[in-house]
């Protein structure tokens, strides 16, 4: 059992590799992001109705990061079973609480980069409005939302590394698990832009359904993934 | 052991559930359909509450029974199989239980309120939790060794644990902020005289029963396939050791 003596540093150096392989391979660059983009596309197509893409935009944005997000999880944990690079750090004794804690950060890198590309195109082609304070609140939610999201994406992606149909499991493990997360950012982000006649004060409360959340499954995941992982 | 012998598969403790549901379950069917009065606002489709309500309580029942049985596996100093054994087969059981729920729950729904679903916290968390243990069951069927398939399990229910609260929470926070009065409201409506009370109470004991027997049995077919896993790789090994020591 490993007795690392410094988690964070563990982090940091697992981090710095997805990352670095991430900008190396421009897997999420060349095709996650264009991905992303074309789906916020279809639901323009799907809906046809300005007037309904701007009350809507806020939960368009947030299903197409949970889209993106099964298959950055599926990247994420592609490049450490591959080569069994995965057991390859549990057999040299690197604490598992740091992988946890180095792939979640790396997740939520690629998401916040991700994010902020699907809401400027909500911006540009939902034509939707944001305030100074909106920003504010949408800025708050879009961590929250983000931290939560890379807690459970790592959790469940370590769960379904290497297993046989894992493409199919993964979604149906996370979709439920994530549920409040995209009921409580949509909620939020549709106060932040004051679409449907929402109030900015009403997404505040939903910001704290979120820290919950995100705080609640970084713990459980901190406990829980040591034994997920193990084989 | 003669294999040729014809072993009984029940216990004392089975039998007893299984007559106990029997007994129960027959009350259920002739108090329910025939004895016990129509409802005087809902008239003969209060019936379905005597599946609905019963199937409803067990199902919850199965889903405690199970992350009860994955914590006692993960925090027990042998880690004892026996429990992810009671765990795997009481939300296998479970899910029928809420699948039934769900189904009476919709047809009941149509009947009094005209709508086959209402987004009410209820309802949408119940639905939740049987889309989450049937991806537990998933994980069930990823394969591994009986450890690892119970050190998966046992953690995926504990998550379960977390999310369903927050799940529930959600929702009860998106519908009141957003009109519309909850469907539970209307739950209390049904004036209930003793008979149909008592044929409740006993469907409660019925489907619970049916529950008790029907994972009892399961959780030791479940321990026979994980003694035949370890009796076929050990007389596999056997045979290897065998053809080495020939050659």
């Amino acid at each position: 059992m490993s007795t690392s003596p410094n988690i964070a540093r563990v982090a940091r150096v697992v981090a710095a590799k997805d990352l670095r392989i991430e900008m190396r391979s421009h897997i999420v660059v060349q095709q996650v992001l264009p991905f992303a983009g074309l789906v916020m596309v279809m639901f323009a197509f799907a809906l046809d109705n300005d007037d309904v893409l701007q009350r809507v935009a806020g939960g368009l944005v947030w299903l197409a990061t949970l889209f993106s997000l099964f298959i950055v999880v599926q990247r994420s944990y592609a490049i450490e079973t591959s080569d069994g690079a995965l057991d390859a750090l549990r057999v040299a004794g690197v604490d598992s609480q740091g992988i946890f804690l180095g792939k979640s950060a790396a997740l939520f890198v690629q998401l916040i980069t991700l994010e902020l590309l699907l809401f400027v195109l909500a911006v540009v082609l939902y034509q939707v409005q944001l305030s100074l304070a909106g920003l504010v609140l949408l800025v708050t939610c879009v961590l929250c939302a983000t931290a939560g999201l890379a807690f459970v994406g790592t959790l469940y992606g370590g769960l379904t590394a290497g297993a046989h149909g894992r493409e199919t499991l993964l979604p149906l493990l996370l979709l439920p698990v994530v549920a409040p997360v995209v009921l409580s950012a949509t909620r939020a982000t549709e106060s932040a832009f004051l679409s449907g006649g929402a109030v900015l004060a009403d997404g505040w409360p939903w910001v704290g359904v979120l820290a919950v959340f995100a705080a609640l499954f970084g713990i459980g995941g901190l406990l829980s993934f040591g034994a997920l992982i193990e084989e | 052991m003669n294999s040729t012998a014809v072993r009984s598969v029940g216990t004392p403790s089975t039998r007893l559930f299984g007559l106990l549901a029997i007994a129960c379950m027959t009350w259920v069917v002739v108090g329910g359909l025939f004895f016990t009065p129509a409802d005087l606002n809902q008239g003969e489709s209060v019936r379905i509450m005597y599946v609905h309500v019963p199937t409803a309580w067990v199902a919850y029942l199965a889903f405690i029974v199970t992350g009860v049985a994955s914590a006692m596996f993960m925090f027990g100093k042998k880690h004892s199989l026996g429990f992810d054994r009671v765990a795997g087969a009481s939300a296998e059981v479970g899910l029928m239980f809420m699948a039934i729920t769900l189904i009476s729950g919709s047809l009941w729904g149509r009947l009094t309120w005209g709508t086959f679903w209402e987004w009410d916290p209820r309802l949408t968390t119940t639905a939740f939790l049987f889309v989450t243990y049937l991806g537990y069951m998933a994980v069930r069927g990823l394969g591994g060794s009986p450890q690892q398939r119970a050190r998966r399990s046992a953690v995926v229910a504990m998550l379960a644990v977390l999310e369903i609260p927050l799940v529930h929470f959600s929702v009860v926070m998106w519908r009141s902020l957003h009109q519309r009065a909850s469907v539970l409201s209307t739950d209390g409506d049904i004036k209930m005289d003793g008979l149909m009370l008592t044929t409740l109470f006993v469907g409660v004991i019925g489907f619970t029963c049916t529950f008790a027997w029907l994972v009892s049995h399961r959780q030791r077919v479940m321990a026979m396939r994980d003694i035949l896993l370890a009796t076929q790789l050990d007389s596999a090994l056997n045979e290897r050791i065998a053809e080495g020591s020939q050659s």
